[in-house]
């Protein structure tokens, strides 16, 4: 087995403090769908078939224009272990059918881990970017041109009437998925999330939480991403969802605000515990680390604690993850143990960050 | 008999799959059938799970009370077999053909899922460059007649064979 790079190292380029409102937003994600002509899509394509698929996308990884938005390393499923996957998958670099229903799955990374292409995922082809804090229209511009790139090495299905021919109807015409990822611990705090996000799935926006469709929300982290992909251009899907994500934001500083000026002891208080547990506690389930480092975050971000730091913070919640545990501790664990390594992790990460900065 | 896949429920779907002479036997019931739907692959025009349970997900209502007569002769993909049943079932196109194939049922899906039903986003700059080269071609042509009835030859052939130059870029690039 090769030993994956990608896989030893739990902090990609958008896990990195960094981007626009980075206190509330953690990323911004940009994905393109696309599929090639004359070619069954993956959800009726034979192993051959997908087989063939794949090897023309990774060829076009040599064409020139490719090359210029390059480079991107090819990296094929099959060839992979259970951990690494799902050490991907935990790094939001693929998806979780690309490892489950997929055949001839694979997926084209950039150094920094910014620029995840799958392959025969439910399309050809699904160009993602993902940036740290608010950035929509930089991972936009960079998917686009990776999209273009793309196009001139091979032949997309396109319709001028119907745009973008993807295997979901909700997917057709622009082929986009545009989302941001929030941290919104002050209005959970005071009970408005939900009042809020039903607005906004009343605008055509959807709200998810942490890993996507059907994914619970947790640490105070909800996806909000569009719904329609046809009938708009992509400048404005991006700017309908920058401009409510906005307000989110505002929502969310008004509610920080409130809670410092309002009980600023009392949540004091509730980041610190948090804080003291996640430095010496020794069995952590993987529910409450979410909610602990939510909590500490909000310390970090409200200026009501320096020993830690918001990308430490991020690093956390990915290496936390069941997958990410087992590939740094190295041995196959239950979920009894698993939150005794975990609640070890972060002990250990705690106690060194003084050392690491 | 109980489900073969959840082992808790009764099995009441039973039948074989055959693929490349390997016979597979299923007895499963009505809902693991319909979780297990996309991952038992149809097979055109035989029996498959898919035309089972194709009445249960029914997400085009303008056919809604209408039985289709066995007369009725069903939509089918021609390059990937997908029928119309099969697509309003799995909610997915099949292949790029499916979408001219099943084109004239599409505008009530997507008026409900988009609140639209045309593209109004980017163009793939290829596809932009092939219609810049029909629009020139047929600048051309007009020219060329133009230039047969002006009785100026030599510019005639100048015009054909740009206009050739033109077809072959054209059957180069698709």
């Amino acid at each position: 087995m090769p030993n994956l790079r990608f896989t030893e190292k739990p902090l990609s380029e958008w896990m990195k403090e960094g981007g626009d409102h980075s206190d509330v937003v953690i990323s911004s994600r940009v994905r393109i769908a696309r599929n090639l002509v004359q070619h069954p899509f993956p959800i009726v394509a034979s192993a051959e078939q997908a087989e063939e698929v794949q090897g023309q996308l990774i060829g076009a990884l040599s064409s020139e224009p490719v090359q210029s938005v390059g480079p991107f390393e090819p990296i094929i499923l099959k060839e992979l272990d259970d951990v690494d996957k799902e050490v991907l998958m935990e790094k939001h670099l693929i998806s979780p059918s690309l490892i489950n229903d997929s055949r001839a799955g694979a997926v084209l990374l950039a150094e920094d881990e910014s620029v995840s292409i799958m392959l025969n995922e439910e399309d050809h082809l699904r160009i993602q970017c993902l940036y740290p804090g608010f950035q929509l229209q930089e991972a936009w511009e960079r998917a686009s041109a990776i999209d273009d790139a793309f196009e001139k090495a091979v032949n997309y299905a396109f319709d001028t009437h119907r745009g973008y021919m993807t295997s979901c109807p909700t997917n057709m015409g622009t082929g986009l998925r545009a989302s941001v990822m929030l941290h919104l611990p002050a209005l959970a705090i005071m009970n408005q999330v939900g009042r809020i996000l039903s607005a906004v799935s009343q605008v055509g926006l959807a709200v998810r939480g942490l890993y996507g469709e059907g994914s619970e929300a947790i640490g105070n982290i909800f996806q909000i991403s569009n719904q329609i992909t046809l009938g708009l251009s992509e400048e404005e899907i991006i700017d309908n969802l920058r401009s409510v994500v906005l307000q989110i934001i505002e929502y969310e500083q008004h509610a920080r605000n409130r809670l410092l000026t309002e009980s600023r002891l009392r949540i004091t208080d509730r980041i610190m515990r948090s804080y003291g547990i996640l430095c010496y506690a020794t069995m952590m389930d993987s529910k409450e680390a979410f909610q602990r480092i939510s909590d500490v975050r909000l310390g970090v971000d409200l200026g009501l604690i320096d020993k830690t730091s918001v990308t430490q913070m991020n690093e956390l919640m990915i290496m936390t993850q069941p997958g990410f545990l087992q590939k740094t501790f190295g041995v196959k664990m239950g979920s009894g143990e698993r939150d005794m390594y975990r609640a070890q992790l972060i002990r250990d990460k705690l106690g060194n960050i003084h050392v690491e900065d | 008999m109980v489900c073969q896949e959840c082992q808790k429920r009764p099995a009441t779907l039973h039948f074989t799959k055959i693929v490349n002479g390997e016979k597979t036997e299923f007895h499963i019931c009505e809902h693991c059938a319909r979780e297990k739907g996309e991952l038992i692959p149809g097979t055109s025009g035989g029996f498959s799970i898919h035309n089972l349970l194709s009445g249960l997900m029914d997400f085009d209502s303008s056919n809604k009370g209408q039985v289709p007569g066995p007369a009725v002769q069903e939509l089918q993909c021609p390059e990937c077999g997908m029928t119309y049943t099969q697509f309003r079932k799995l909610g997915r196109f099949g292949c790029s053909s499916c979408y001219k194939t099943f084109d004239d049922k599409l505008d009530p899906l997507l008026k409900r899922v988009h609140g639209s039903t045309a593209h109004t986003g980017k163009l793939p700059g290829r596809a932009g460059v092939q219609i810049k080269i029909r629009q020139q071609m047929h600048e051309l042509k007009q020219q060329l007649q133009k230039s047969i009835a002006d009785e100026e030859f030599e510019q005639a052939a100048e015009l054909r064979d740009q206009i050739r130059g033109l077809e072959k870029q054209i059957s180069q690039e698709s």
